[in-house]
């Protein structure tokens, strides 16, 4: 009798669900196997982080607020991934939307401006702005067949520069590494300011940024199911032979997907500082459009699960925000993403146990 | 006039020289790996942990050179998870590269902790060659200034290269080495092992990349800081595709860029470009190595000229025996 690895012709539902709960289980050993290593007990840090991110309705909310630029930027990577591009500057298309709200708030509009017009310019600017950034990788890999991997990626830390340049520069306060504060009518309406109708929301900083968010993952949901554009993006990650020869305008799409990719990285950036900060300054994003792509890989690009995983990595940083070393979140992201690559293939496989005469599975 | 931009430039090429260094062992290293067939897009994870590998192992031990060992090895530890899972499971190589990175950041941020704040540590040494300065003209004008000062690390650049392309090009290993990144096919059909060979690759790409982040660490820039490679693993994959697969090309590659680099620190010291010591305008000067690794690609990933420029050919498709295709 010997053992046998064959590959599963159709992978049921559950097992992929089982296989993430069971490689994010795996990947929290494993990084508990570090921390204990780097002098932490894990257990402690584990619950610590619990309970900073998860148990009172001021924890709940700001994880809510940590969610919120990684749920768009999440979606926008997802909608890059689905046609197999591999769109890895979402930091800096979100650097870059955030960029263009700023320049929305300060400088186009008068402070006077109502807020809904405010606020719906900003929308538009943060979009257009990281769209346009996300757009230049998009040409080069559709016209020159760039790798877009490396050139989303370069034009992060140029987008870091850029920004700086102006915090800096021309758009400082006062020569530190920010811009003065947005006008009150630029900030996204957070719970606390309904806190005099409602008591129960005083000190809750959570901001509609979340449901922007929300919203834009049921319209992509929507549009992924049942929309021509949602077909072809579809049709070509899986096979990009069968869309050409389907007349799909795949130079097109390309741009197109990265266009849209890049813009609700780019609301990221807006959702921000309109909703968290109030101004641009140095190093506001912790990397969260690096954390958008492992949100949308264990979220299995569905815009839907994209809005829980989101959540649930919420909670991560915060709770990882309040203990030492820093770098503990980005350590489990790292290894979580590892356990889910790893675990997804192994359900590809079926173990079996073959004689030499007939074939039983097991 | 004249002298003054000759040392200049000879400055300016023996910098390049020394910051090219760790971006020319990580280039090689991904080359070697991709010349196998297996896209690694981990490098800046694998030389993060070998930069703080070499960092705290040298600083524990006192002894550089056993930081550099500590430095490659953990580079190609790290690199083995790539092979695991592109190569035993068969799975995507760029999202598995792109995790690697994550590991990498995630890992030494914490594990690096302790010792962002240490300063001192023993480095690896510089090689003195006084006696280049004798050689009449050319000797102190341009031997001393780009060789008579350099890290021993420099000079094991210097010697990879031409090992690297007789290997590839001339060696019975190297024709193996081309055969399973172009068909891997015929490496199987003739009883070698397609598995065995990609991982030991990735392996040595890994060993190269920490290589690479020790050098960074103990002899370039001898500190440790959370996400001291700057995006350089990234350059490095870049600069792959920029050199056609070809070591000479990778290294003129990696010292074009190191050079890159420094210039806006060069810059500032030239009396007419009062604009570059502005830090505020400097920012603009810093995004140029980035920028030129964008031009450097779009002039070198034209479809038509791929073909010929030798992308392996089996590259980043995983092998399955009596499979359709490579």
């Amino acid at each position: 009798m010997q053992l046998k690895v064959e590959r599963r012709l159709e992978v049921p539902g559950w097992m992929s669900l089982l296989a993430i709960i069971v490689a994010v289980i795996a990947a929290l050993f494993i990084g508990g196997i570090l921390l204990a290593y780097g002098g932490l007990n894990p257990v402690v840090a584990y619950k610590q982080m619990f309970k900073i991110a998860f148990t009172d309705k001021y924890s709940l909310s700001d994880t809510l607020v940590k969610a919120t630029p990684l749920l768009l930027a999440s979606l926008g990577v997802t909608v890059a991934f689905r046609m197999k591009l591999w769109n890895i500057g979402a930091e800096g298309q979100l650097l870059i939307g955030a960029w263009g709200a700023t320049l929305v708030a300060l400088f186009l509009l008068p402070k006077d401006t109502s807020r809904p017009v405010m606020l719906l310019v900003m929308v538009i600017a943060g979009f257009i702005g990281g769209g346009l950034w996300g757009l230049i990788p998009g040409v080069l890999k559709a016209y020159l067949n760039v790798n877009e991997i490396i050139t989303s990626l370069m034009l992060t830390y140029v987008a870091v520069f850029f920004n700086n340049y102006f915090i800096y520069g021309p758009w400082s306060a006062g020569g530190f590494g920010l811009t003065a504060q947005f006008p009150k009518s630029a900030w996204f309406p957070r719970l606390l300011d309904y806190a005099d109708p409602y008591p129960y929301f005083r000190g809750m900083t959570a901001h509609t940024g979340f449901l922007l968010g929300v919203l834009v993952a049921f319209i992509l949901y929507a549009l992924f199911k049942r929309s021509q554009w949602g077909y072809k993006t579809k049709l070509i990650g899986d096979n990009p032979n069968a869309a050409r020869f389907a007349g799909i305008n795949i130079r097109r799409q390309i741009m197109l997907a990265f266009l849209i990719s890049g813009g609700l990285a780019g609301l990221a950036g807006m959702s921000e500082v309109a909703g968290v900060v109030h101004r641009l300054q140095e190093s506001f994003s912790p990397g969260y459009g690096f954390t958008a792509i492992i949100v949308a890989w264990l979220a299995n690009l569905n815009p839907l699960l994209v809005i829980i995983v989101a959540y649930l990595f919420g909670g991560l940083l915060v709770g990882g925000d309040a203990i030492q070393p820093a770098g503990i979140p980005l350590m489990i992201q790292g290894i979580i993403m590892f356990c889910v690559i790893s675990a997804s293939l192994l359900t590809r496989y079926r173990v079996r146990f073959v004689r030499k005469d007939k074939v039983i599975s097991t | 006039m004249e002298a003054a931009s000759l040392v200049f430039i000879i400055n300016i090429i023996g910098a390049g020289l020394r910051t090219g260094t760790p971006l020319l062992f990580a280039t090689t290293g991904e080359l070697l790996t991709e010349r196998s067939g297996v896209l690694n897009l981990g490098v800046e994870g694998m030389m993060l942990v070998g930069a703080l590998a070499g960092f705290a192992v040298s600083y524990n031990t006192g002894n550089p050179w056993v930081g550099v060992l500590a430095g490659m090895l953990a580079g190609g530890v790290l690199s083995q998870l790539h092979a695991f899972v592109t190569v035993t499971l068969r799975g995507d190589q760029v999202v598995s590269g792109l995790a690697l990175t994550f590991v990498g950041r995630g890992l030494t941020a914490v594990l690096g902790a302790p010792y962002v704040q240490i300063r001192d540590i023993p480095t690896l040494p510089t090689i003195s060659l006084p006696f280049l300065e004798s050689i009449p003209i050319i000797g102190p004008l341009i031997l001393f200034p780009l060789f008579g000062n350099q890290n021993v690390v420099v000079w094991l650049g210097f010697l990879l290269t031409p090992f690297v392309a007789f290997y590839i090009a001339r060696t019975r290993s190297g024709l193996n080495l081309r055969a399973v990144g172009e068909y891997p096919a015929a490496v199987d059909a003739v009883g070698m092992s397609v598995a065995k060979l990609r991982y030991f690759y990735i392996f040595i790409g890994g060993v190269l990349a920490g290589l690479a982040g020790a050098a960074l660490s103990l002899a370039i820039t001898p500190l440790w800081i959370e996400d001291m490679t700057a995006g350089q693993g990234w350059i490095a994959v870049g600069l792959v595709i920029f050199a056609q697969w070809n070591p000479w090309r990778a290294a003129l590659g990696a010292y074009i860029f190191g050079a890159l680099r420094r210039l806006p620190l060069d810059l500032q010291s030239v009396p007419w470009l009062p604009f570059a010591s502005n830090p505020i305008l400097g920012v603009w000067l810093s995004m140029i190595p980035y920028l030129f690794t964008i031009v450097a690609l779009m002039l070198t990933s034209n479809a038509r000229s791929r073909k010929r420029m030798g992308t392996p050919a089996a590259l980043g498709i995983p092998y399955v025996r009596g499979e359709r295709g490579l």
